[in-house]
């Protein structure tokens, strides 16, 4: 284990209330904290976690997006990552030209990844696309919704959650793409020294167009932004007179049928 | 004039109050209410590098401004004034180190704070002194080859924890502040007498003890300074943390002002938001006026004491607006909140009974007149 590469996103903090630009292009984000993507916290630390076992392993954090508000490469540099990239792009960019630029990206550094990790998915836009489309494009095996991990040598272990709370486990030789869930670690918090070391580390600078990516990648064109219609008001049925049992659940079925369409 | 900071400090603000929404805002009803001792808590944050910033980098600390330890003390306050308190302690306790310490005494007993959580104590109050505190009676008499320290010490924070005690005593009371003299007191000497924890109305969380030294015998090279020169040691050392104590107060009073706009927004009477009304725009605007003038003072006092400026009345002046401001703060934010603020379900009523007690520490308000007063009257 010699190279990790660790690809982070920088979203809205949690608390942040989404509201659409009144032309709909996109959301406001004047206002808008910029946070590390939670997920991602969990592939940062399983970087340092396998650093510390391996000392000689360098982390690499990987960020496609824009040049202001970078504060997630210095936090994982805070936390422990040895160097970072950063390609620059400019308004929004689908999965898959993000994935290529990524790839770029890991090219470029010279250095042969031996594990890619990343957060299972992104809590902006939910896309949960980024590890699979990179793993596909660089042709390496990827795992998605890890809990639980292991490495011995080249072998890496991997437990992953799936429906209906069953674990499938995973033994796979790197180098591999893995997408971490929540509850495979507790991210350390970046400490006050750490935050003093990484104004000192590296960190690499590209433009879309250094690392092959054209305008001619992009596969989703966004036409508009809104928020979801609100919800009516709920229905309540009073239920605690047994006599009036039988016509609350033929009122309920009957609404379900019709209303709700959903039996 | 530049009024911005840097990116750095914005980080260690961003850090120190990631930490306490995290880990002591959703903790602090649960300490408050049992009185344990978070240590938990305090491990994590001496992980995260947030305790002790005032190990100087040449003793393994971050060597932090004093302008940084109040932005990093703000925040851990706004979690919870409490456990701040024991935070706070430590530094107290290890700057008289730092500002009169040997190198040798500083590698000795500041290195390891770095090292490993460990906790510290600052012993200057006793049962009958405390505004009047060139008044001790505690006695620290040259024995030969030793000093003995005789003598009860009150409210020490982290008295229960402490690896190590900064024990403030005299060798003539009739001497008054040209007596006092401060040692280093390690854990584990025989004669430190334990008391048991006070029971108090707010700062629950912090270990506030009692102690008594009894025939307690301390080797000549903890002595800090020289003998007599204690009091001077003690009043640099309140230069450094008054600003650190305003620091907490704008943190407590920002977390209820914070609580008193989300809940009048929330609230609603005769058909509307709370937050229409003028009575309660006007507090909160009042709370908006009160905080951001203590910061401006706590930034000023910290800057001065940085650029070793004698800070002794902004000092001061930051420590009573800030803590006055405080305690208006926390009592018009229950006032919003009406019933629901003086029950336990909602989290200003705590806010309330930690505030009080930034009136009385580190120097009343009154005292921090006297201070103001003085420094005042001394200029013309």
């Amino acid at each position: 284990m010699k190279n990790i590469f660790v690809l982070v996103k920088q979203v809205p903090d949690t608390e942040t209330k989404i509201i659409p630009k009144a032309d709909g292009s996109y959301v406001e984000v004047t206002n808008i904290k910029w946070i590390m993507n939670p997920y991602d916290e969990f592939a940062v630390e399983q970087s340092l976690l396998i650093k510390t076992a391996f000392p000689e392993c360098n982390v690499t954090v990987v960020r496609v997006g824009t040049v202001s508000d970078n504060e997630c490469l210095r936090t994982a540099m805070a936390m422990g990552a040895d160097d970072a990239i950063l390609v620059e792009s400019e308004g929004l960019i689908d999965s898959f030209t993000t994935a290529k630029a990524i790839k770029g990206a890991i090219e470029k550094s010279g250095r042969t990844p031996d594990l890619i990790l990343s957060g299972k998915q992104a809590i902006d836009d939910d896309a949960l696309q980024v590890p699979q489309l990179l793993a596909g494009l660089m042709n390496l095996p990827s795992v998605s919704v890890v809990v639980g991990f292991e490495v011995a040598g080249n072998v890496v272990k991997l437990k992953r959650e799936v429906e209906g709370g069953s674990i499938e486990i995973y033994e796979l030789n790197a180098p591999l793409v893995v997408a971490c869930n929540k509850g495979l670690n507790t991210p350390r918090y970046a400490s006050l020294p750490g935050i003093m070391k990484a104004k000192k580390k590296p960190l690499a600078q590209y433009k879309l167009s250094d690392v092959g990516v054209s305008a001619s990648d992009t596969k989703v064109k966004y036409h508009g932004f809104q928020l979801p219609p609100e919800k009516p008001a709920g229905k309540k049925f009073d239920a605690m007179d047994d006599a009036k049992a039988g016509a609350i659940v033929k009122d309920v079925v009957g609404l379900l049928r019709n209303e709700a369409k959903v039996i | 004039m530049d009024f911005s900071l840097s990116s750095e400090q914005k980080e260690y603000q961003e850090l120190a109050l990631k930490f306490a929404k995290n880990e002591m805002i959703p903790n602090a009803a649960k300490f408050d209410e049992s009185g344990e001792f978070p240590k938990e808590i305090f491990e994590k944050a001496w992980q995260a590098g947030l305790l002790n910033t005032c190990v100087p980098v040449e003793y393994g600390g971050a060597g932090f401004s004093n302008l940084d330890a109040v932005l990093i003390g703000e925040c851990l306050a706004y979690g919870c004034m409490g456990m701040n308190s024991s935070m706070m302690a430590n530094d107290l306790a290890l700057l008289p180190i730092v500002i009169a310490g040997t190198a040798e005494q500083k590698k000795k007993f500041l290195t390891p704070f770095t090292e490993k959580f460990l906790l510290a104590s600052f012993c200057l109050t006793e049962p009958e002194n405390g505004s009047d505190a060139a008044g001790i009676k505690t006695s620290i008499v040259d024995k030969g080859d030793h000093y003995e320290v005789n003598g009860n010490k009150m409210w020490i924070t982290n008295g229960g924890y402490a690896d190590l005690y900064v024990v403030y005593g005299t060798k003539d009371a009739s001497l008054k502040n040209k007596g006092i003299s401060c040692v280093v007191v390690p854990k584990g000497t025989a004669g430190i007498e334990i008391g048991k924890k006070e029971d108090k109305l707010g700062h629950r969380a912090s270990d506030t003890r009692a102690i008594t030294f009894n025939k307690v015998k301390v080797p000549k090279e903890n002595l800090l300074g020289k003998e007599g020169e204690g009091w001077q040691i003690a009043m640099k050392t309140l230069d450094h943390s008054r600003p650190l104590v305003a620091a907490s107060a704008v943190g407590g009073a920002q977390r209820a002002m914070d609580l008193a706009v989300k809940y009048a927004l929330e609230r609603k009477q005769f058909g509307k938001s709370i937050s229409e009304f003028q009575a309660v725009q006007f507090m909160l605007a009042e709370m908006g006026m009160r905080t951001e003038a203590s910061r401006m003072l706590v930034y000023q006092a910290a800057w001065m004491a940085d650029q070793k400026i004698r800070n002794t009345k902004v000092a001061s002046i930051a420590k009573a607006m800030a803590s006055d401001g405080l305690m208006q703060t926390a009592t018009d934010a229950v006032q919003i909140y009406g019933g629901y603020g003086y029950s336990k379900e909602y989290p200003i009523e705590k806010i309330f009974r930690d505030a009080k007690l930034l009136q009385i520490y580190e120097g009343t308000s009154q005292i921090q007149r006297m201070v103001i007063a003085r420094e005042l009257l001394r200029s013309n």
